[in-house]
């Protein structure tokens, strides 16, 4: 007995077809493909990251999120096998076909080409992603801490930093009441 | 009615003329009707508490109650708190409704700096006061950390009613204490010797423990969960 719901959630002809796309744009060795119910994620290369999303550009592909995921210490394997994999979501507004295009990157020194040339949003988010994770985006205009104090060093979403922080909430002068 | 000098006892029969002490105040005038004696502090004080101007600094939920409370339904104006003012110079009760971050933090410092003397600090809401569920890297773990706070209301947000409370309670505690030139309340006071003892105290011994900058325990709390760990080792 078939899930009724489970027709809805297969990847529509449009996302296998922009999939396939990207495979042709590539070659097969470079990229691989996963899906779960109607997500597509191609995992490409740190080196062709830039040539796959640009070819997603210009079929008519445009940025709706990027974000980043430590798998530090995560016990199944992942896509890439990489400690990090910073992810873009991308939106074809003409087929509303959806694609999630990752890319592993390790330590140390995490560093991935920007993607501020292709679509000027993901400024802001490149910056929060390396804000959060210390990942690097050669090339973009202004990579500057976007959330936290720019006096902050450490990056507080990797999984190996505390949950509490080191105690940077605390770093403040205090105000008495006779001071004050 | 002309004040004429009187000794206890010997003018008309009242609380005034029965009282040595009051006697002394009066300087041996027998007052007329509506007439009262007090010190100069009290009535400055009895102003005072009538005509609180708060500075709403609200950063979360706490917020919309505090709007609630400024509306018809609860009225704060019937307790003449009711003059919200946004610019710090024309307040003198800050109420800290919400959580307070590490990039906010130096912002309500400044806020409450530019604050006119005498001025008052309610923190407002679970983590105002403590940080709440926001057990965070970037969230300051209760305000009273880093500035005077008068009056604390818990809840998550609290009710209206609970902030009336705390504007009674406020106004009880300036009336008691204070003087015309500012603050000397007696709680206040013991509270500061207690934090300087435990920042003072050097490290390595009990109450100095964390007493770095940065160690969380120099403020004389005890984290519920225990210090911070490193986020792969914890349990």
């Amino acid at each position: 007995m078939s899930d009724p719901r489970a027709s809805k959630l297969t990847p529509s002809l449009a996302q296998i077809e922009a999939a396939n796309h990207l495979v042709e744009v590539l070659g097969e060795p470079a990229v691989s493909t996963a899906t779960f119910r109607d997500n597509v994620r191609v995992y490409v290369n740190r080196e062709r990251l830039i040539l796959a999303l640009d070819a997603l550009r210009q079929s008519g592909f445009d940025l709706v999120e990027l974000g980043c995921t430590d798998y530090l210490k995560y016990p199944a394997t992942t896509g890439t096998g990489c400690r990090f994999e910073v992810h873009y979501a991308l939106l074809n507004r003409n087929s509303t076909a959806r694609l999630v295009v990752k890319v592993g990157v390790n330590d140390p020194d995490p560093t991935l080409p920007t993607t501020t040339t292709l679509w000027l949003g993901a400024d802001w988010m490149e910056r929060e992603v390396f804000d959060m994770y210390g990942i690097r985006f050669d090339g973009h205009p202004d990579l500057r801490r976007i959330l936290m104090p720019e006096e902050f060093s450490a990056h507080p979403l990797r999984k190996d930093y505390p949950l509490r922080g080191r105690g940077e909430r605390h770093n403040f002068p205090v105000l008495k009441r006779d001071q004050s | 009615m002309a004040l004429e000098p009187v000794r206890p006892g010997t003018g008309p029969a009242s609380v005034l003329s029965n009282d040595p002490k009051l006697w002394r105040a009066a300087g041996g005038y027998e007052l007329p009707e509506g007439v009262q004696i007090t010190t100069l502090d009290s009535a400055v004080n009895w102003c005072r508490k009538h005509s609180l101007w708060p500075m709403p600094f609200a950063t979360a939920c706490c917020g919309i109650e505090l709007m609630s409370v400024g509306a018809s339904r609860f009225d704060i104006a019937r307790f003449g708190a009711e003059v919200m003012r946004f610019s710090p110079r024309q307040c003198d009760l800050m109420i800290v409704a919400g959580r307070v971050v590490m990039k906010m933090l130096p912002v309500l410092q400044r806020i409450w700096l530019q604050m006119p003397e005498p001025k008052w600090c309610i923190s407002m809401g679970a983590c105002a006061c403590s940080g709440g569920i926001f057990d965070t890297y970037a969230v300051v773990q209760g305000i009273d950390r880093f500035m005077p706070v008068d009056v604390y209301i818990p809840g998550c947000p609290p009710r209206p009613e609970q902030i009336l409370r705390a504007l009674m309670d406020l106004q009880t505690k300036i009336q008691r204490g204070g003087g015309l030139t500012g603050m000397a309340l007696p709680e206040q006071l013991a509270k500061e010797q207690m934090l300087e003892q435990v920042r003072g105290t050097a490290q390595g011994l009990e109450l100095g423990k964390g007493a770095a900058r940065g160690g969380e325990a120099r403020f004389g709390y005890s984290l519920p969960g225990g210090e911070a760990l490193l986020g792969s080792n914890e349990k």
